[in-house]
């Protein structure tokens, strides 16, 4: 950057300390307004302060500066349980923008919690913030794991502090004894409904263009895993082409156009959620390939989206795999049950789910579990 | 810029001088050889990669299909953005790492406004080009809070941008309630799609206008000119009678028009939109496009046509890699091998070996004889 030098100008000295000030106190004033910038910034990023959560008292300040809110007690009320709520960016997905809004909805004061949320798609982030929660004390830390592995020292760390560990929504790679509960969508059993579902249409033969989730999460381990599978042990199961869109529709979009560019035949589009199948759709759309109940190629996707349900009941696309994000309720419930000293009777509870495939849908089906 | 600025040493170069050095010392010479370099990779390995065919599309109309096509298509929002970003870079020296984030904020504000609020909307509430004037000031108003940021309190481009680049997802997200919006409405496609009849994608024409539109805009106002000489030396400028600090302002303005349209152009391709993965990275493709444009990251001299070609071989390099099969998470580690490479072959100390390597052996030829 070029910095206006007073030296080689025809101005005098006091003229450019003058200037010099000046500019001194733009900088300061600057400094003033970004510290405000980043002060509101770390307010707004909790997001969903809409029911009434004020700033932390001395106590939590620490969360607050992790860009977490805090739910105050109105009347100090000492029944309160305090829970730390680790999730993943609401905007990741529509699922996960349903996943969050239950748990933000459940975990409140009226239902008789004190609750520190913190949502965050890296999982370094996460596990600083989960020690952090653990330091302050939380009665329970509910999680929901950015990636299946490196949570050993948390849960180590909480066991010792008396921290009481339940995973929601995604699993992670620990013995069973480090948590006491996790409610969860089992993720390979989704594949493999999938996978099954696929097998069952009987095609002679299956070119599948594999569309991946953002690597290393649950959701993308599990669904890759049972097609991996499949496609390794049967002759006429093959991979056109397996890439990774990282949950995004537009890459998605990408990797088909490109498979279609590339001329390479395909007849299936297994894409680990509905963003990603919908993008590969435009693919189709855009370069008339018909897919769908009467079509050509056969589109599934996974999660829980409305419009998603509408478009397999519509005969737009073939399969839906129903990833239920409403955990929130067995978890409250797990959670009073063990306040009142009873141990789940499960350890890990898989959350109801099921294939929705366009033959059988009905418009029931879709009001019931779209989200 | 009216005339291109002649380089001292171009001026004075002997007719006999060696035609690579020539070719070597021209702007345009990396993105051009870059271009050819994938061309010819892509013809050697399998010329099938340039066929392009005439499909008929879901809705029945006639649209071209190809990887040049596809190319061209995909490069659209990153051309865009290099041309804004070249201008940003040559009046303040610094680039903008928010243009990604605020192309969440205008994708997500033009959504909110056709949509009218709702989370699916199947016709459009609001007229589309109203809809984009708004998505336009808004992002003209994020740009100017960039822009003053450096010109008026002096920040570093990157410190003052990184702003936006933590909070634009955020904003964007809560301009939406935190719902993601669909609009099903095919008219509000057409811009990320195709025109009904037209068998080209739309996003290339949009492209072509405002490359049209800045050409014509360097070619008869003097931003180019004001652009370079507050680049090259602020104080020189301001004591010829510029305003460096609006300068400087106005280039981050423009940006904030570029990433406007680049954001409709993406939501317009699905109707839809994906707060923290939509146009993720692509400031740093942006900033990799001007770079690859030979353009100065210090600022100064700058040619928005080397930029341009910069984008497209990004875009280029991006669908070969697709093509064969290189995964996606790998994308990253050949782009890296490519920048590698680019970057030590148009460094200064490079060229110079390499415009003195066909002397030099016959040189020592001469010595040992």
């Amino acid at each position: 950057m070029q910095v206006w030098k007073p030296d080689g100008a025809p101005l005098s000295g006091i003229k450019s300390k003058h200037f010099e000030s000046e500019e001194l106190i733009m900088k300061k004033v600057f400094c003033l307004l970004l510290t405000l910038c980043m002060v509101l910034a770390l307010a707004a990023c909790g997001g969903n302060s809409d029911n009434g959560s004020t700033p932390a008292d001395g106590g939590s300040d620490s969360q607050q500066s992790d860009g977490s809110d805090v739910q105050q007690p109105a009347d100090g009320g000492g029944e309160l349980i305090s829970v730390g709520i680790i999730n993943n960016d609401p905007n990741e997905s529509g699922y996960r923008t349903a996943n969050d809004a239950a748990m933000r909805a459940m975990f409140t004061e009226e239902n008789g919690y004190k609750a520190t949320f913190f949502n965050n798609n890296d999982a370094a982030q996460q596990i600083a913030t989960a020690q952090q929660m653990i330091q302050d004390e939380v009665d329970f830390l509910l999680l929901s794991p950015a990636s299946t592995t490196g949570w050993d020292t948390v849960l180590q760390d909480a066991q010792t502090a008396g921290t009481q560990v339940i995973l929601f929504d995604r699993m992670l790679e620990a013995d069973e004894s480090m948590y006491v509960a996790a409610v969860v969508s089992d993720m390979p059993a989704e594949g493999k409904t999938a996978v099954d579902w696929l097998a069952a249409q009987g095609l002679d033969e299956y070119n599948i263009v594999h569309i991946q989730g953002l690597m290393g999460t649950d959701a993308q381990v599990g669904r890759t895993g049972a097609l991996d599978e499949k496609v390794a042990a049967e002759e006429n199961w093959t991979y056109v082409t397996q890439q990774t869109a990282s949950w995004d529709e537009e890459t998605a979009r990408t990797i088909t156009q490109s498979v279609i560019d590339g001329g390479k035949p395909f007849n299936v589009i297994y894409a680990e959620n509905n963003g990603m199948a919908r993008g590969a759709v435009a693919a189709l759309d855009a370069n008339g390939i018909t897919h769908g109940k009467d079509g050509d190629v056969i589109v599934m996707g996974f999660d829980s989206d409305t419009w998603a349900m509408e478009a397999v009941l519509s005969g737009s696309w073939n399969y839906m795999g129903l990833c239920n994000p409403l955990q929130a309720e067995t978890v409250d419930s797990i959670i009073k049950d063990l306040v009142a000293g009873n141990a789940p009777s499960q350890k890990i509870i898989y959350t109801p789910e099921q294939g929705f495939d366009a033959a059988t849908i009905t418009q029931a089906d879709v009001d019931t579990y779209g989200t | 810029m009216t005339t291109p600025v002649k380089d001292p040493e171009t001026q004075l170069k002997r007719p006999d001088e060696p035609l690579l050095k020539r070719l070597t010392r021209q702007q345009l010479f990396i993105p051009i050889a870059a271009l050819i370099l994938l061309v010819l990779f892509n013809l050697i390995a399998d010329p099938t990669f340039f066929a392009i065919s005439i499909k008929e599309n879901s809705l029945g109309n006639p649209v071209l299909s190809g990887n040049i096509i596809s190319v061209l298509d995909n490069a659209s929002e990153l051309v865009m953005l290099a041309i804004g970003m070249t201008l940003v870079t040559a009046s303040s020296g610094g680039q903008d790492i928010s243009v990604g984030a605020t192309m969440a904020i205008a994708g997500s504000v033009i959504l909110r406004m056709v949509c009218g609020g709702q989370i699916t909307a199947d016709t459009m509430q609001m007229p589309l080009i109203l809809a984009v004037l708004i998505g336009i000031v808004v992002s003209i108003i994020f740009g100017a809070f960039n822009g003053v940021l450096v010109a008026y309190f002096k920040i570093q481009p990157m410190v003052a941008t990184l702003i936006m680049f933590t909070a634009g997802r955020s904003i964007a997200a809560w301009i939406n309630n935190n719902q993601l919006p669909i609009i099903n409405d095919i008219a509000f496609k057409y811009a990320g799609t195709f025109l009904p009849g037209i068998p080209v994608p739309t996003p290339i024409f949009i492209t072509v206008f405002v490359i049209l539109a800045f050409w014509l805009v360097l070619k008869f106002t003097t931003l180019g000119l004001y652009t370079q000489s507050v680049g090259i030396n602020a104080g020189s400028s301001r004591l010829n009678g510029l305003d460096p600090k609006l300068i400087k302002l106005l280039t981050y303005v423009i940006l904030g028009v570029c990433v406007a349209i680049a954001g409709f152009v993406r939501v317009s391709r699905s109707g839809s939109i994906n707060y923290s993965r939509i146009a993720e990275n692509i400031e740093m493709d942006a900033i990799l496009a001007v770079a690859l444009g030979g353009n100065a990251l210090g600022g100064g001299k700058f040619n928005i046509y080397g930029s341009i070609l910069g984008a497209y071989v990004i875009q280029f390099l991006t669908t070969t890699l697709y093509k064969y099969d290189v995964p996606s998470t790998a994308l990253p580690a050949y782009k890296a091998v490519v920048v590698i490479l680019l970057v030590v072959l148009s460094a200064p100390v490079v060229r110079e070996k390499l415009a003195n390597m066909k002397k030099a052996p016959a040189k020592s030829a001469k010595e040992v004889s």
